[in-house]
């Protein structure tokens, strides 16, 4: 006969209000089995877990019952207060008479929560009797890292992984780490300047002897589970040697052949054989294939014949690599949506209208310009600039309808730039709502428009067009309720940001989830802001939504500290709730291999005395596999179980009904 | 090849050149607009509340009838295109609106009817490239600002003719012809309206701006393709700096290119004299 | 101006009703601008467009009712095109104006209108005049 114990929580008056938890306590000691029953207060309260402690060690129990709020609340809680009582953890079952009873019943008088209590508790009780004590998995782990995008936030989690002393391998797909911090002027709200505080970090990334840089690559393929990843990255052809090359940068002096800048965004050209900025890292130049007539058409060659250490290379092909990690950073960042959308504003037709980020690139000492505010048609001195907030952003007709969240502030640091570099000029902003959440970032605006003089004008621009060499800007100011017009010299639109191209691809390797805007989604919102629903893959950083530089490197580092804290073991223990295979009755139809979402069933061989295999059977990786019960339901000879939730299990639950 | 063809009441009165060119032009690209047998006012306005089923009904009858004459129906003025496309969308798409329309007037009709209007016939069915093909008296060197006005556009996402901030079918058009289109900011701002009947203030300024906005960026001649456009604007001529600029339907433009004669053409009855500068441009 | 609000107002029948005639839900507008912005009569309305739409979240339908605003609007779309979050004020103004019809409001004598104008003007603009002004 069974020992066991019923715990009926009152959580205040969130269960007691509509159920009567004496009256459920008092029903269960009625049930064989049960000897012990009680209702108390709060059974998470550290009195409470004493309670139950004391009651298993009294009485002698073999399993327990806690009836309260759902198991996602408390049932770790439960189930380690049952262990130090000397009780196998699993034996310990919760029944949630909160969330799915008391907080849907209105009436305690009517005494529906009460039955439905007594009727959900009983369940589990007969579910308890065919409980199997069960053992938590233990995990071997690879204590080497695998970062995916090399911005600010990929090189913090980089950095803090290798201070703590493992290895890292910080995979880019551009020539250069950097990502978009490379591109800006100055930072919101302190205004240094990014590439000076960039930099440092990037080159300290590549000196640092536990970090490998795996530029120009990207991920091809993941494999494993956490702990055990097998990563397939595919390192572009670069065409030049990276053990030989010196950086000189002969090469690109000499190469005849111009297009135009993807890192510049189209403000001005680069060579075909490059690096995208002058302060790359590494400081190794690429060929930009498609563009170079000897790739192409076996024509020029001239980086080749001046290459002092012989290290370019035109027939060199793209190489996969396979690297084995423990765990994985998902840093890839953000892109700002095709400003081509909104015909009104005129982008693309009027070549004095240009994005946020196009306009970080004015500013920037390393830019196109040097860091004079120059227009990009005829290089004049803007002399007024409006500025169109919202572009995309919170416009769920032609946009997205979430809010880009950085623009607030990056439009305000651009009016402060403006006024600082051009005396004299005039900035208008267009702006819906300022969001300056943030610490010293309220200021910042207000400094902005009391300090730098930017006329905030809070309305919508309607249309902007050419007209006698000047853009001509309709909008309306709500404030005043009246139409504006304004005669300007160039226009800036801070544009929606977006997730990268490709996102949705990168998540589906990954086997990790993303929301309708294919911005990767964390576990928990506020709890478990930087893990994924698959163990060992963690994010950081705009690849799960808009984000500023602070929040992008706080997440960095949030995210090495989740990685050092894995590695902190040899091994790891996980839940056992996996699938099991009867192997005598297994048939080997590998319905559950291809039904099998996380690939963790494999193929065992049967062998006889001799070695001959007889036969073959499923078997379950325990490593990989994340007790869904997808094979279970697959099964068509019923030979899959899965622990905790066995088909016993649960008939005895039903049937108790 | 034919198409059945809806004119609507005022292509009947006060702006015959707009139907006769366009026909005529019809037939020299190799197409007959058949008018439809019976047909009825499209009711001028497509009614913005929902609720209003009333509104649908004169455009539903006239669907309806032009269904039993073949699959697809095209018209010139962009109001009656406008009514009959939204019409028509609403008959094909809400089973709950075609119910009660179809009980006021009587019939049973699903919406399947293809509703074009001339611009799109020549752009997708014949193609601007034959156009040019056929063109015999190019429209060499005059600058033509094409007025879009609201109607054709707008809302996008029912009359979907082209990109409502940014649309091209009218200078294609005015391109094949051999014509240099002016792209002009105001081409898809509103000329007015209806407030002509009461409200010469909002008109006048609004026309003017539009034609401000054309001669400002260098066009010679205006170009529409709705007999309300086309009336504000000339009404409203005189207040503009463009005192000179005339205006004309797209077909006139169109019938000019094609070749035909300048009194099937109608340009006398227009309010504007264009003839001083065709004579100008060589042209006639 | 100051506005006394009450429940009355902010769960306004009337207004109510505009939304129910015009098939648009004022909750939606958050302010942008952008119908007033790109509206070709806004600068000669009483309360341009999206004074309108605020004027009605607040539940003052008679003082919107009593502004020329609904009588002004041309039904260009340009507001609707535009919005964000896909609202019509020319939709809500239209549905103003049919109730205001309904009671009675003419806003044009037909026996005053000008013979030249019933001559030359198209036969659409006197149509639509009268279906926009006229019960």
């Amino acid at each position: 006969m069974p020992r066991i114990g019923v715990f009926v929580c009152q959580c205040g008056n969130n269960i007691a209000a509509t159920v009567d938890t004496k009256k459920v306590a008092e029903e269960m000691a009625k049930i064989p089995g049960v000897v012990y029953t009680c209702d108390y207060k709060f059974m998470c309260s550290s009195p409470g877990q004493e309670t139950l402690k004391q009651a298993i060690k009294e009485n002698n129990l073999d399993g327990i019952i806690v009836s309260a709020c759902s198991p996602h609340m408390h049932e770790k809680t439960f189930r380690k207060a049952s262990e130090a009582a000397g009780l196998n953890p699993y034996q310990c079952e919760i029944t949630n008479i909160r969330e799915q009873c008391s907080w849907v019943h209105h009436d305690k008088t009517k005494a529906t929560g009460t039955v439905k209590s007594v009727d959900l508790t009983r369940m589990t009780i007969q579910r308890l009797k065919k409980n199997q004590p069960l053992k938590k998995i233990k995990i071997p782990v690879k204590k080497k890292a695998l970062v995916i995008g090399g911005g600010i936030a990929g090189i913090q989690a980089a950095l803090d992984i290798a201070e703590g002393g493992r290895e890292v391998i910080l995979v880019e797909k551009e020539p250069s780490i950097g990502g978009n911090m490379a591109r800006l002027s100055e930072t919101f709200p302190t205004m240094d300047c990014s590439q000076c505080i960039l930099t440092p970090k990037m080159v300290e990334a590549e000196l640092n002897e536990n970090i490998t840089l795996y530029t120009y690559s990207e991920v091809e393929k993941v494999d494993g589970y956490i702990g055990n990843f097998t990563v397939t990255v595919r390192r572009k052809s670069k065409y030049v040697d990276e053990e030989r090359c010196t950086g000189c940068g002969e090469c690109m002096e000499k190469c005849p052949f111009k297009v135009e800048s993807a890192f510049e965004l189209g403000l001005s050209k680069r060579k075909v054989i490059y690096t995208p900025f002058p302060q790359a890292v590494p400081n190794i130049p690429v060929i930009d294939a498609p563009n170079c007539p000897k790739i192409q058409k076996d024509k020029c060659g001239a980086c080749a014949i001046v290459c002092g250490p012989k290290c370019i290379d035109f027939k060199m092909e793209d190489r996969l690599e396979t690297v084995e990690v423990g765990a994985i950073v998902v840093a890839t960042g953000y892109q700002l949506m095709p400003n081509e959308r909104f015909g009104e504003y005129g982008y693309g037709r009027i070549k004095d209208v240009i994005s946020g980020l196009q306009f970080e690139r004015l500013a920037s000492s390393s830019g196109p310009t040097g860091g004079e505010i120059r227009r990009p048609s005829d290089g004049k001195v803007p002399e007024s600039v409006v500025f169109i907030q919202c572009v995309g952003s919170r416009d769920e007709k032609k946009g997205v309808s979430y809010c880009s969240k950085i623009c607030c502030m990056y439009t305000a640091k651009h009016t402060k730039l403006y006024s600082h570099k051009v005396h004299g000029g005039q900035s208008y902003v267009f702006y819906m709502d300022i969001r300056s959440g943030g610490k010293r970032y309220e200021e910042f605006v207000r400094g902005a428009i009391e300090h730098d003089g930017a006329m905030y004008l809070r309305g919508r621009v309607s249309r902007v067009y050419e007209k006698n060499g000047k853009i001509i800007v309709q909008g309306a100011d709500t404030l005043s309720g009246s139409q504006v017009e304004i005669e300007a010299d160039m226009v800036v639109l801070a544009t929606a940001i977006v997730s990268r191209e490709g996102a949705d691809g990168l998540a589906q390797r990954l086997g990790i989830g993303y929301d309708k805007h294919r911005f990767y989604n964390e576990y928990h919102p506020k709890l478990k802001p930087v893990e994924t629903v698959t163990a060992g893959i963690y994010l950081a950083g705009s690849c799960m939504g808009p984000m500023d530089i602070p929040d992008s490197v706080a997440q960095g580092s949030a995210a090495a500290s989740k990685v050092l804290a894995l590695f902190s073991a040899d091994e790891m223990a996980r839940e056992p709730i996996t699938a099991l295979v009867n192997k005598v009755t297994c048939n080997a139809c590998w319905d559950c291999l291809t039904a099998c979402p996380y690939t963790a069933i494999e193929r065992e061989a049967i062998k006889d005395r001799k070695g001959n295999i007889v036969r073959w059977v499923a078997r379950v990786n325990d490593g990989v596999c994340q007790g869904c019960g997808v094979c279970v339901a697959a099964c068509r000879s019923k030979s899959i179980d899965l622990k905790g939730y066995t088909d016993e299990q649960v008939f005895a639950a039903i049937n108790a009904f | 090849m034919k198409i059945s063809y809806y004119p609507g009441c005022t292509l009947n009165t006060v702006a015959k050149q707009f139907d006769s060119s366009a026909r005529d032009s019809a037939l020299a690209m190799g197409f007959e607009m058949a008018e439809l047998r019976q047909w009825n006012c499209c009711g001028a306005t497509f009614p913005l509340a929902p609720d209003n089923l009333m509104g649908l009904s004169a455009p539903a009858k006239v669907l309806s009838g032009a269904r039993k004459e073949g699959d697809t129906l095209t018209t010139l003025c962009s109001v009656c295109y406008n009514v009959l496309k939204r019409t028509n969308k609403v008959m094909r798409d809400s089973r709950d609106k075609r119910g009660v329309v179809n009980g006021f007037i009587e019939e049973e009709y699903d919406g399947s009817l293809d509703v074009l209007h001339y611009l799109e016939v020549l752009r997708d069915r014949i193609g601007f490239d034959k156009v040019k093909e056929a063109v015999k008296r190019p429209l060499k060197g005059i600058k033509a600002g094409a007025y879009y006005g609201c109607m054709l556009l707008r809302p996008f996402e029912d009359m979907g003719i082209d990109n409502a901030e940014r649309p091209t079918i009218f200078e294609d058009l005015l391109k094949a012809l051999g014509a240099e289109p002016v792209e002009f900011p105001n081409r898809i701002e509103c000329c007015g309206a209806h407030l002509a009947m009461n409200n010469d203030e909002v008109v006048t300024r609004l026309s003017g701006a539009v034609i401000d906005s054309a001669t400002g960026m260098g066009a010679e001649l205006m170009v529409t393709s709705c007999p309300l456009c086309q009336y504000n604007l000339e009404k409203s001529r005189g207040a503009a700096a463009g005192d000179e600029v005339p205006v004309i339907y797209f077909t006139q433009a169109l019938g000019l290119a094609l070749g035909q004669d300048l009194e099937t053409l109608g340009f006398e009855k227009n309010a504007t004299d264009v003839m001083p500068l065709l004579k100008k441009k060589g042209i006639v | 101006m100051k506005i006394t609000l009450s429940n009355a107002d902010v769960q306004s029948k009337g207004v109510a009703r505009v939304e129910r005639l015009s098939g648009e839900d004022l909750k939606k507008c958050y302010q942008c601008g952008n119908c007033s912005a790109g509206c070709p009569v806004s600068y000669a309305m009483e309360i341009p467009p999206t004074r309108v739409m605020r004027m009605l979240q607040l539940g003052k339908l008679d003082e919107v009712k009593a502004a020329n605003s609904m009588w002004l609007c041309v039904g260009c779309l340009q507001c609707y095109s535009r919005c964000p979050k896909g609202c019509s004020v020319a939709a809500v103004l239209e549905a103003m104006r049919q109730d205001a019809l309904r009671e009675g409001a003419d806003r044009v004598e037909v026996k005053d209108l000008p013979m030249p104008l019933l001559k030359k003007a198209p036969q659409q603009a006197i149509v639509c005049g009268f279906r926009k002004f006229v019960s």
